[in-house]
């Protein structure tokens, strides 16, 4: 018996030996490093140099439509129902149709969004979500433009990819459903989950972080800004979703924690490198698109594009980050489109005055207070 | 210095690795030997430089001294003197200095026809700095990747390195090695504790043997290693704990870039539940 139990434990612990080498995906150098602190301070992005590459080109950022003819019709004007587009040449307004469904529905083509019969048409919820989503890149290329989105700006495709959903989308994840027994709960945690990159930590942050628009701007933060206790402080499991949080932030820009903190003091603005700026407008860029332009969308989308628990489809940092630090490797896919990166839902008093177009300086981030 | 009575026979010619008899003498207690004098050569010369280091930077407070290693940009060449430059020195004569110390305790080892243990259980401890400075940065194509010489400085590097995997504590191989730390300390204490308990009687009573210790242990726990044992499992804890943690490290960028928490995907992927 005694031996029965031997040979079974050490075949068990051979088999999974051989499990954990075989099934896992080994990294292997030469490493493509970036260092980005003092000398010896460890702050450095890691990655091999294959996998640099690799992620390089599944980031490229398609290249842009020709030029539309000038022009002194507007599309307020000679189409119907235009509602955002108005003060839009209307060589503009169809070389920017024509290259939303590149970004969006190459596949589908116009009829994802239009009823081809009348264009004008609003009975396709797509092309309502649409006209929304013109408005979000529109105050993504604005008003976000000195924190966040920079000279770089966003397109329909920096978040689609020439996909009508984003494959980085999210719900509300509620979790397993317990009836009970002896674990009835899980607190939200313990799954392993890919939201946290396999960690143990709370699954579901980004609902409570990323899409209540009226959080507390301090939530995220859990360190003590006191060297003693002042007060009880907040508990371990806030820390977790901090954590977690941070955990997704780092697997959606490709980039681990020493991109933003240097973490002898994670807290400490004054030893943190600028990205974290542009990271913390970041997190409330989130909450604006989440709160102010899809949560609207609820009546809009049908029953099967909501989760599980009826919310709607939400952003995150990978959505357009896509697994690098700029999405779209930091190409300025604006230039080339400057009637988003402007409002157009007036009719200009002069149509023939040349657009006012983004430009082309490279992203002005608030550094770090030193 | 005068010499002990019990230490003339102690003092045996030959055994040296090294030299032959040219360094085989004593300085008052001190075996010199071959790798003595080049112990006392790059110990001299790295500490005269460390201090070299500390005059070049900021401050002599002894806490925020830092020798840093080159920047990432000088890859495995030679960098300018204090742009890390003293630190490939530095951590050149630090790894002379402990490679001779364990020569040199192999030569103590031979002269008195001992086994070697003790320059095996140092040998685990270099091998952990080796791994750190040396193989490790050769992996990963720079020196750069070497750790700081400053007691503040490298726990700063420690911090950052382990955040560089995002969870640090989900390395498998930290997980042994933490735990064969522990486990050292553990069976240190309870071996410590048993020996100072029965060399330290009760008074009008005697000092209790080595029965007296298994039974205790037999007594509380089912099962005494005895007073041998003790010493085995110890070292076999203490090197396990060394050789794990510089596993940990070594794999850490070598064969791992991303998030450790990801590691444990071939747990999930088990072909059982997959």
């Amino acid at each position: 018996m005694k031996t029965f139990f031997i040979v079974l434990g050490a075949s068990i612990a051979f088999f999974l030996t051989v499990a954990m080498f075989g099934l896992t995906d080994w990294d292997r150098p030469p490493l493509a490093v970036q260092q980005s602190g003092f000398r010896g301070t460890a702050m450095a992005q890691i990655h091999t140099r294959a996998g640099a590459a690799a992620t390089k080109a599944a980031n490229l950022a398609p290249a842009p439509a020709d030029p539309a003819e000038p022009g002194e019709e507007l599309a307020g004007t000679t189409y119907e129902n235009v509602q955002v587009l108005k003060n839009v040449s209307v060589n503009e307004f169809n070389r920017l149709m024509a290259s939303m469904t590149e970004w969006v529905s190459p596949e589908q083509g116009c009829t994802y969004c239009h009823n081809t019969e009348n264009m004008a048409d609003d009975s396709l919820y797509q092309k309502k979500v649409a006209r929304r989503m013109l408005q979000m890149t529109q105050a993504l290329n604005t008003d976000w433009k000195d924190s966040h989105t920079g000279g770089a700006g966003v397109t329909c495709y920096t978040c689609h990819r020439g996909q009508p959903v984003p494959s980085n989308v999210w719900f509300t994840d509620p979790g397993p459903n317990r009836p009970g027994g002896f674990i009835a709960r899980n607190n939200g945690q313990n799954l392993a989950a890919p939201s946290v990159g396999l960690a143990s930590l709370p699954y579901d942050t980004l609902t409570e972080y990323l899409a209540d628009k009226t959080i507390d701007n301090n939530a995220i933060r859990v360190n003590a800004t006191t060297a003693l206790p002042t007060t009880k402080g907040k508990p371990i499991q806030e820390a977790e979703k901090t954590y977690a949080l941070m955990i997704h932030m780092s697997e959606g820009l490709g980039v681990n924690c020493t991109f933003c903190h240097n973490t002898r003091a994670i807290s400490d603005w004054s030893q943190s490198t600028p990205q974290r700026v542009t990271a913390w407008h970041g997190i409330r860029m989130v909450r604006d698109i989440n709160g102010n332009y899809l949560e609207p969308l609820l009546s809009t989308f049908p029953k099967n594009r909501l989760g599980v628990l009826g919310d709607v489809p939400k952003v995150n940092c990978t959505t357009c980050h896509n697994g690098v630090s700029k999405p779209l490797n930091g190409a300025h896919v604006i230039d080339a489109y400057p009637e988003l990166a402007r409002a157009t839902d007036t009719v200009a008093a002069n149509p023939a005055t040349p657009m006012p177009t983004a430009p082309a300086v490279p992203p002005e981030t608030a550094p770090a207070p030193q | 210095m005068a010499m002990l009575s019990f230490e003339r026979k102690y003092r045996i010619r030959g055994g040296t690795l090294m030299g032959g008899d040219l360094f085989d003498f004593w300085v008052g207690p001190f075996y010199v030997g071959f790798f003595g004098v080049t112990t006392l050569f790059f110990s001299v010369l790295g500490t005269a430089l460390i201090i070299y280091g500390a005059a070049l930077g900021p401050t002599w407070n002894v806490w925020q001294i830092n020798i840093a290693p080159p920047d990432l940009k000088y890859g495995l060449a030679l960098a300018p003197l204090q742009e890390g430059g003293l630190w490939q020195i530095i951590t050149f004569c630090a790894v002379g200095a402990f490679s001779s110390w364990a020569l040199r305790e192999v030569e103590i080892c031979r002269k008195l026809g001992i086994g070697y243990h003790v320059p095996f259980a140092f040998s685990v401890a270099i091998l952990a700095y080796v791994t750190l400075v040396v193989v490790r940065p050769l992996l990963m194509g720079a020196w750069g990747h070497g750790f700081p010489y400053g007691i503040l400085s490298h726990l700063d590097w420690v911090s950052n390195t382990g955040y560089q995997y995002l969870h640090f504590h989900y390395n498998p191989a930290h997980m042994l090695a933490v735990t064969f730390f522990f486990t050292t300390t553990l069976a240190l204490s309870l071996h410590g504790s048993l020996i100072l308990s029965s060399t330290n009687p009760g008074k009008g009573e005697v000092v209790k043997t080595p029965e007296h210790e298994d039974t205790f242990f037999r007594d509380t726990i089912g099962y005494s290693i005895g007073t041998l044992g003790i010493h085995r499992l110890g070292l076999f804890l203490a090197l396990s704990a060394g050789f794990w943690s510089a596993v940990c490290i070594v794999i850490s960028g070598p064969i791992w870039t991303r998030g450790w928490p990801e590691w444990w995907g071939w747990w999930l992927n088990l072909p059982v539940w997959r």
